[in-house]
Order: C-alpha cells, then structure tokens, then sequence
C-alpha cells in the first residue's frame, strides 16, 4: 500500500519519481540491465541490444504519433539516414561514436522537419500517405546517390570507438546502447512533462484549442517532426555500428510497420508502452522461434509445420492484444500498480 | 473607455449572412453580455473576434489597436484575449493540473532543449507556473480536489470550470466566455456567476459572455448588446433590454409583452 507520500514543496510533487519506493524499484531495473550483460550468453546479448535500438525508434515515433497525434510510415526512413550518416561520417572522418551519433540525430532532425511540413495542411491517413511518400523517396536517394551511400551495396563501417577504445562486440555495443536508451527515454519523459510536451499533447487532443491557448501548430508540428527524427536518427545510428554494414534493404517500409506496431501494441501516448511495445514485438518472433526448437524433440516435424506459421501467430497475438488490451500493454502494468496501492486492504 | 470597439463587421459564408454591420462596444472592466436567439450569429462574432473568422468587412479595435486578420490566433491570445468554447474544448487525456498549466503556455519560455534536461530555467519556470495555477487560480475556482484527475473523468460543471481555469492561466485583459452555464444545475449557475463576478472585481478582467440564461444575464451585466440575424437591435443596460419592443419581438416573434416580461425577469414570475 502507499503511504506516506504527502508532499511539502511543489518540486517534491512535479518529481519523476514520488516515493523512495519508485526510487528503489527504478534504482534495481538500472542495477539489472548494468549486469544482464555479464549472466546472458550471445544470443541474448544480441536481442538486448536489438530491443535497446527498437526502444529509442519506438519512443520517437510515440512521441509523434502518440502525444502529437501524427500519424507516420516514415520512421525507417528517418533510422536510415542516422545510419548513412553514421557510416558516412565513419569512412570519411575519424570521429568518436557521440559525435557521429549526435550528427546522426541532427541530420534525421533536419529530413524530419521537411517531411513533416505537409503536417499542417494534412491529418491522419492522408499524413500517413505523405510520410509514406517520404520514405519511398529516402530509399529511392539510399539505393541511387552511389557516391554517398554505395548504391545497393551499401557501407561497411569500422566499429564505434571513443579514446582509443574500440566497440567492437556486442558486449561493448550493449552498454552504448543501453546507456543512451535509459537516457533517452528519460530526456522523453522530461519532455512531456513540461512546456513544450504540453503543447504536443494538446494539438493530439484538440488543435483548435491548442490554437487559441496561443500554441503556434506549424512549429510545434514540426518540433515533434524534428524530435521524433532524431530519436529516429540515433536508433539508426546505433543500428549502423551494430551491424557495421548499412544497406538500402537494412530499412525496408516493413519497418516502419513495425515501430507503429510496436507503438500500438505497447500503449499510443504512454512512453512505458511504447518500451514494453518495442519489446514485445522484437521478442516475441525469437520466442516463437524458440518455442519451435523446443517442441522438435517431440515432434519431428514441427520446424516443417511451425516455420510459415510464425509470421502468422505473430500477428494473432498482435490481433488478440489490440481487442482485449485496447490501451497496450502499458495498460497490464497499470492496472497492477493499482492493485498494489491499496493492497491488502481494499482488492 | 472601451477595450473592445467593433465596428461596421459583416460576415458572410456563401449566401449566409451571419453577421451584418455589426457595431458595439465592450467597456472596460465590465460584464457584457451578448444575448439572441439560436442562430444570430453570437458565437459567429466570437470567432471573429478570436481570429478564426475572417470577417469581410469592418474592424475589431482591442485596447486602440485594430486586429486586423493578420493577427492570428495565437498572437490573440498573447495580447490578452482568451475565450472558452460552447462545446467544451478541453484536452482530455491530461489531468486538470495540465489542462490549466497549457493556459501559461504564451506566458513561459522554455524550448525543446531545456524541456529536455528539465534543468535550470526551464525548472524553476515549471515551478513559477506550477505556484502561480495553485495559488491564483486552483483556490479561487475550488477544484484543487480535482487537480490530479484526468478532465474526461469530471463532471459536466467541473468540466466548464475548469476550462474557466484555463482561460485564467492565461492572464487575459478580455474573457469571452461562451454560455458559460448551458447545462448546468442551480448551484453550479449560482457559483459560475460568483466566479464571473469576483473575476471582474478581483482581477479586473473585462468578461464578454454569451448566454442564453436570461436570470444570470440579467443579474451579472453591466451592458447588453441583442443580435438578431446578425445585426445588433439594441444595447444598453439591463433595464434598458428589457424594455426594448425590438428584443421582445425578435425572441418572441410578437408582441406578446406580459410572457416576455417573465422570461426575461424570472424573479417577477417567482413572485
């Protein structure tokens, strides 16, 4: 049960976290993904740092569609340019990896900005179509511009290195990777709890009003654009030095479906969702695929009969998550939490 | 002296006319009211007053400065008007606390960057909002009950007052408040009117309201306009409406004196 938590200044109550409880409880998952890296074999070193990566797309693209309330296909896109920059930036300068990064976001930020300008004019399914638009044309420039990108065979890039210290294996790539996801997310979190997460809120709620409160649509539609890009852009970036071998195909518009799954799936507007949506769908496929393993033994035949239908359990559970969790997964965890604030008193 | 001078405005959309040669005044630090029947165009010259109605013809002056359809809405509302809307318009997915910060909105500075490391001057902004939405705002309207609830979960009167708070958060000059007690039950009337009053008094805040509860209207006004089809018949003190053969006859379309005499004076019908 919750008590105690009377406060007795305002920045006591404005806080992240309101209790030492959440304190604690934030303080242990911290504790675990600093030594999940030194318990887990490859296999899941690897998928941690691929949910690591899915994390910051999904929590860009949720800032976007999520809390702003525009829709977009172009996330893949946006990841893409983080990439190419990363690689570019890699075989043509000598700089460390927070830099590079940094230039990544900032470049996606800027193809963000642009793509979203049919933002003020147009809404829902038609902004949908236009960042579509835009994605197709980001993968037309990554498969053509031969001289920068390498046509359709890509950029091999040198690992990530920062004072003469190479990340050349998935074990040094996973703390870059999750140290940037935690602050990221947090950066996210302070966002929407302030001023200008304010705003973006209110233009997903009710733009007319947004507008008479003297929130200017234009520049905060475009200020979501540019953040949600650069999450966009980092992710790719981390995605580059991750596989260190960027290609066109590397960001196909299946991707882009796959984060506003991952966002749907997760909680639209909640950024706990938008981890545990990018979670799930990046783990369940592999869980399926070790469910498959597992039953061989039994049956002999159960990769034969298994394997086409992965793609399609996936998108029942998917399906099943949408009508019987409307609100995401994010909302599973409320509804325990709230469980927990009166337990055991009143259940 | 009056704050708010429109002058000569005519709005059309197609063959409509929605508001023709429309003249009035808002004198300063009062309660004005504008009063007609469904369709005369009221809530037609609020948007135009508030920038989303271009209007085809004529001026809107605010404090001497003509607003001139160059000034968009957002620029309105830093210059001191603020408004709230017939259909509630709040945010409904945010709590109160959140709805009423967004009122601040013009008032604060903050950009992505320090919104982002939440440090600094963007911190202790957040803070100066935060005290000022308490101290002003919360304790006079009495819902510091309800700050923490999301604004779908609240009744239809807290609704209506909170977006009341909104308004306020953002320090208007001019409060257009549109029918600001439709819908309401007796005691939730009773307090609005205190609210528009004290807000009046208190703050010094000119309030322009449109509403239909001719009790209200009556007891709360210092000055009338009447529109009909979208032109003013008449205005002046509330004595002055309620005599006007003109206003009976656009709201009863007779004139049939003794049973408008009512409607427009409940308390001679209570007695």
């Amino acid at each position: 049960m919750r008590i105690g938590d009377a406060k007795q200044t305002y920045e006591a109550d404005e806080a992240i976290w309101t209790s030492n409880t959440q304190k604690l409880w934030f303080g242990l998952l911290l504790l675990i993904l600093l030594l999940f890296p030194f318990m887990a074999d490859s296999y899941l070193l690897y998928l941690g740092c691929l949910v690591g990566i899915a994390v910051i797309s999904t929590t860009g693209l949720n800032i976007l569609t999520g809390f702003t309330g525009l829709i977009s296909l172009g996330q893949a896109g946006f990841m893409g340019v983080g990439a190419y920059t990363v690689a570019w930036l890699s075989l043509n300068t000598g700089l460390p990896f927070p830099v590079t990064l940094l230039l990544a976001g900032l470049v996606a930020a800027a193809v963000g900005i642009l793509v979203g300008l049919p933002s003020l004019r147009v809404k829902g399914l038609y902004l949908a179509i236009a960042t579509l638009a835009a994605s197709v044309f980001l993968h037309f420039i990554f498969a053509e511009w031969e001289s920068v990108t390498g046509g359709m065979g890509g950029l091999s890039l040198e690992p990530a290195h920062l004072f003469g210290l190479t990340f050349q294996s998935d074990f040094r790539m996973y703390f870059i990777i999750v140290t940037l996801a935690v602050l990221m997310v947090l950066a996210a979190r302070n966002v929407l709890r302030t001023r200008v997460g304010r705003a973006f809120i209110a233009i997903r709620d009710r733009d007319i009003s947004a507008e008479i409160l003297g929130i200017n649509l234009l520049r905060y539609k475009l200020m979501s654009f540019a953040l949600s890009s650069f999450y966009a852009g980092v992710a790719g970036g981390l995605f580059a030095y991750f596989y260190r071998v960027v290609t066109p195909e590397s960001f196909p518009l299946s991707m882009s479906i796959f984060y506003l799954a991952a966002v749907i799936v997760g909680g639209m507007g909640n950024l706990l969702g938008g981890i545990l949506g990018a979670a799930f769908m990046t783990l369940v496929p592999e869980a399926l695929k070790l469910l498959t393993a597992a039953l061989t033994p039994f049956y002999p035949n159960a990769p034969v009969f298994m394997s086409p239908m992965l793609e399609i359990i996936f998108g029942a559970l998917i399906v099943g998550f949408l009508i019987f969790e409307p609100h995401g997964l994010a909302e599973i965890w409320h509804r325990i939490r709230r469980f927990f604030r009166l337990w055991p008193f009143r259940n | 002296m009056s704050i708010l001078e429109i002058n000569n405005l005519s709005l059309s959309f197609g063959g409509v006319k929605a508001l023709q040669d429309v003249s009035f005044q808002v004198p300063e630090n009062t309660v004005t009211t504008i009063i007609g029947p469904n369709g005369a165009g009221k809530t037609s010259l609020f948007n135009c007053i508030s920038g989303f109605y271009k209007p085809q013809q004529g001026t809107i002056h605010y404090e001497g400065r003509e607003l001139s359809s160059g000034i968009k809405p957002p620029k309105r509302a830093a210059l001191g008007l603020a408004r709230t809307f017939q259909n509630i318009a709040l945010f409904r997915g945010m709590t109160v606390l959140d709805n009423i910060k967004l009122g601040a909105h013009v008032h604060m500075k903050s950009g992505l960057l320090g919104s982002m490391f939440y440090f600094g001057a963007a911190r202790r902004e957040e803070m100066e909002i935060r005290r000022e939405v308490e101290h002003r705002i919360i304790d006079f309207l009495e819902i510091d009950h309800i700050r923490r609830q999301p604004v779908a979960s609240l009744s239809y009167g807290l609704q209506k007052r909170v977006e009341l708070a909104r308004a306020l958060a953002m320090r208007p000059k001019v409060l257009m408040l549109d029918e600001p007690v439709a819908g309401m039950n007796r005691e939730e009337k009773e307090d609005m009117a205190r609210f528009i009053l004290d807000i009046r008094e208190e703050w010094g805040v000119t309030v322009l309201m449109v509403e239909h509860d001719m009790g209200m209207v009556m007891d709360i006004s210092d000055h009338i306009a009447v529109l009909n089809f979208g032109q003013v018949i008449t205005e002046g003190d509330p004595g002055d409406v309620q005599k006007n053969p003109e206003v009976i006859k656009a709201y009863l379309g007779n004139s049939d004196i003794d049973s408008l005499r009512k409607k427009l004076n409940p308390e001679e019908e209570a007695a």
